[in-house]
């Protein structure tokens, strides 16, 4: 077990470096003033506090799609949903926020709730939609994330937008519904503790309670999980109901500490980077805080390294495909690990037989 | 006896998870020779195979055909030298013809682009005719019987020119009559300058007709013996480095009241074939049932109605007097069933996860398991590491994943978890199919532990010599009806059970309902 987790990060590892060396590779052969890109990308977030603030403040929407999207895959539910019950959550977040009086404290509680329950309206109908009638929830939640934007966006436009401000906007919220900052001369809020609370939640959930051993085993084998009684349309259902509470709790999260109205217009992309997350993080809920906050890292370097310097921050996307091609690629190292285990297994035939004598 | 025509030396193959299956083996066959090559499961005479046809490539050795150093890397490479190989699961396609089938990658083509049907059936029949094979090349290969179906392997490797032809496990899908023309054929073959490979865990047919014999234990070459030089028992205690009883001694059942009751079960499969006919029988606790089959006449469509993996129409299977038709698997689990799959890689484990996740997988909801919200990580320990000392599943701890342990050990896993419940009725399909003889012996003690502790045991094996050796009474099942019943199985023969299940003979109405009781 511990072998194979040593080998698993001794792949990560190497599938990251080779990844930023083709990046550095690039930037060489394209800039300027390459020097200065190269350290801004590696090392720009640690220039000053409110960079560094800015890659926290990254790391928290990160870590609640990176959490729902393990709990799902875990399940081998392909369910990118994700991305939608992040949006969504955050509507429903903000209608609370703007139209419900409540005490503090409460205020954002029941906000983040509301957000979560929201969000796991979105990742539920392609769950019931393959419960029922076996249809693909990755063709399905991919879709429907498009209908939850548009949905969301006319929900904002025509009952809550804020007529008397300059753009498309909502009303400001109550000011009993924001999350604190918690760091000064940053935005780091008080939703950081949040996503610490959920990241040991999720990780207790899953390896420790029936219900995750439910979603283990039926995403390894369903069929053994079928046989052994468990009821897999039930966990199905659970793995992807918990995943879209995650992901809108997550987007009711980032909006209250991070804005005062909801102004997005596009969708924000993080529960895409939920998927890479997860990917990076083995779907471990324990090792995403890591993973999110390197990518969010990265993600911040970049942005730096464009405003500063002539290398654009698509360098990022570069990386990013080169990590995941990497890491997912079964039989990367494979002949390196099958050297390792003939040698071991040498070894033991050695001792054996010394023992034999 | 001629030359020595292939010889391996020194081939050591290590799986990427780790397991020897090779170590320095050495193997050596001579032209026109029958050679058995027979040992425990796990002990690598597939993975040997396996090299010789070119599917796995080795760590180290040499392969040398007719003295002079060869490299195969593929099956392909492996043909053009003359060498062929039927598989234990046939290799064909179902809705072509025989012909077809045989002629496959090598067709006679009209033109560039069209396949010349006709050459193709008069190369087939050519071929069967001068090998003396009864077949008839125009059926399609779905429709024919197992036998016939390993014949067009066989002809599939002798039409690519095989001279050495390896068979894995040949006889271990066929009926004692296909078994016998099987050998004939194969003495043919012989005769005919042809040399074969045999690999078998059936003794009795190693003994009958094979010339030479190599036994293989735990990865190593443990010995060639001229097979007339060494008895039965001579080559089971090579197998496994001791004496081993193949018989499990069990006193006359006591059966008492009935655990499971089946009433006019039919099934209709998605492909409109009636897979169960009109099925009845009864199993009380304290008595083992087995089904004897050719395999496909309806076992696996029974078990998996009894277990609940099918579903079947009101009051068709009770069990404990409960209507299953209505419970989910989990409720009729709690009945007190137990389940041994037949294909424990499918059903049976959850290969990536550890021995103990795949331990607690019918208990891990129960309260003793169980502290509030979360499982009790201690009491599962505890419990798991019992059952591995009791089940001796050999294994590092049981954290290790399953896909690590070796076949036999897997089955254990699956028996292990089966049989912790104490279960009322226990549904055992192939409960030691492709496992070793040590673990073998220890299932089959076992499950006849389990009916002295007043279990109900329905038995299904295609294994004649297992369901015969352990049933108290057997039902014959041949195209999804019962074709026989008998109470006592001491006083029936295998041969007599043979042509039951081949379908020549049929018991009467009358006979075949005494398996039915309240």
């Amino acid at each position: 077990m511990s072998k194979n987790l040593k080998f698993d990060i001794l792949r990560t590892t190497l599938a990251i470096g080779i990844a930023l060396f083709i990046a550095l590779v690039i930037i060489l052969s394209v800039s300027k003033e390459p020097f200065a890109a190269i350290s801004q990308l590696l090392f720009g977030p640690l220039g000053t506090v409110r960079h560094f603030g800015n890659v926290v403040e990254m790391t928290i929407p990160l870590v609640f799609t990176g959490l729902a999207v393990s709990v799902m895959f875990k399940a081998s539910q392909f369910n990118l949903g994700a991305e939608g019950a992040f949006f969504f959550g955050a509507i429903g977040a903000s209608i609370i926020a703007m139209k419900v009086a409540l005490p503090i404290v409460i205020h954002p509680l029941a906000a983040i709730l509301v957000g979560g329950l929201v969000g796991a309206i979105v990742t539920g109908i392609p769950a019931i939609l393959k419960v029922k009638w076996g249809a693909s929830e990755l063709v399905s939640s991919l879709m429907l994330n498009y209908v939850a934007f548009f949905l969301g966006l006319y929900l904002i436009n025509y009952f809550f937008r804020d007529v008397s401000a300059g753009a498309m906007v909502s009303l400001p919220f109550l000011d009993t519904a924001n999350l604190m900052v918690l760091i000064p001369k940053t935005r780091i809020h008080f939703g950081i503790i949040i996503a610490a609370i959920m990241t040991v939640l999720t990780y207790y959930y899953l390896y420790k309670s029936k219900s995750g051993y439910e979603i283990i085993v039926t995403g390894e084998n369903i069929k053994f999980a079928e046989y052994s009684g468990i009821k897999t349309g039930k966990v199905i259902l659970m793995a992807q109901l918990i995943g879209g509470f995650i992901a809108g709790a997550g987007g009711a999260t980032e909006l209250l500490g991070m804005y005062t109205r909801f102004s997005w217009q596009a969708l924000p992309g993080y529960g895409w980077d939920g998927i890479i997350v997860a990917i990076l993080a083995r779907n471990n809920p324990i090792l995403v805080p890591i993973a999110a906050f390197f990518l969010a890292y990265l993600r911040i370097g970049a942005d730096l390294m464009s405003r500063t310097t002539d290398v654009q921050n698509d360098v990022i996307a570069i990386i990013q495909g080169i990590m995941i091609v990497l890491i997912v690629a079964a039989s990367f190292l494979e002949k390196y690990r099958h050297k390792l285990t003939f040698k071991e297994a040498k070894e033991n035939l050695g001792q054996s037989s010394k023992e034999g004598k | 006896m001629g030359e020595e025509i292939l010889s391996m030396q020194n081939i050591t193959k290590v799986y990427p998870n780790g397991i020897v299956a090779n170590n320095r083996v050495n193997f050596s066959i001579n032209k026109g020779e029958i050679h058995a090559l027979v040992g425990e499961n796990g002990a690598g005479k597939s993975t040997l195979m396996k090299i010789l046809f070119g599917l796995e490539n080795p760590e180290e050795g040499d392969i040398l055909l007719n003295g002079k150093k060869i490299s195969i890397t593929s099956p392909n490479s492996a043909i053009l030298k003359g060498i062929g190989m039927v598989h234990q699961h046939f290799m064909l396609v179902p809705s072509l013809t025989v012909a077809e089938n045989i002629v496959l990658g090598s067709e006679p083509r009209k033109g560039k682009l069209f396949l010349d049907m006709d050459k193709a059936i008069k190369m087939a029949e050519d071929l069967a005719k001068k090998y003396n094979f009864d077949i008839d090349v125009r059926a399609h290969v779905k429709d024919i019987p197992v036998g016939t179906k390993q014949k067009v392997e066989i002809l599939k490797a002798l039409l690519r020119g095989a001279e050495i032809l390896i068979l894995d496990e040949p006889t271990a899908v066929l009926t004692p009559q296909e078994t016998e023309e099987l050998f004939k054929e194969l003495i043919l073959l012989k005769e005919k300058g042809h040399t074969i490979i045999f690999i078998s865990h059936k003794l009795r047919e190693v003994k009958h007709f094979c010339d030479r014999i190599t036994i293989m234990r735990n990865g190593r070459n443990v010995g060639v013996y001229k097979t007339k030089d060494v008895s039965e028992e001579d080559i089971s205690r090579l197998m496994v480095g001791r004496d081993v009883i193949l018989t499990v001694t069990k006193e006359k059942a006591q059966p008492k009241e009935v655990v499971l009751k089946v009433r006019e079960l039919t099934f209709v499969n998605e492909f409109g074939k009636k897979a169960l006919d009109n099925i009845s029988f009864s199993i009380r606790n304290g008595e083992i049932l087995g089904i004897a089959g050719v395999e496909g006449n309806g076992q696996r469509e029974l078990v998996e109605t009894v277990t609940g993996l099918l579903k079947c129409g009101r009051n068709k299977v009770l069990i404990e007097g409960q209507d299953i038709s209505v419970l989910g698997i989990k409720e009729i689990r709690d009945l007190g069933t137990s389940h041994i799959p037949e294909d424990r890689m499918t059903y049976g484990v959850a290969e990536n996860l550890t021995i103990e996740q795949n331990l607690i997988s019918n208990i891990y909801d129960k309260k003793e398991l169980n502290k509030g919200f979360l499982m009790d990580a201690k009491k599962i320990i505890e419990a798991t590491v019992e059952l591995v000392k009791d089940y001796k599943i050999k294994c590092s701890s049981p954290k290790q994943t399953v896909k690590m342990l070796s076949g036999g050990n897997i089955q254990k896993v699956v028996v292990a978890r089966e049989f912790a419940t104490d279960p009322k009725l226990l549904v055992a399909d192939q409960p030691t199919r492709g496992i070793d003889v040590g673990a073998t012996e220890f299932i089959r003690t076992k499950l006849v532990e389990l009916r002295d502790d007043d279990s109900a045991v329905l038995l299904v094996s295609a294994d004649l010599n297992e369901v015969m050796e352990l049933s108290d009474s057997l039902i014959v099942m041949y195209e999804g009806k019962i074709v026989a019943y008998f109470e006592d199985t001491d006083k029936v023969t295998e041969e007599e059970m043979g042509l039951y299940m081949l379908g020549v003979r049929k018991q009467s109405d009358e006979e075949i309902r005494g398996v039915v009781y309240e």
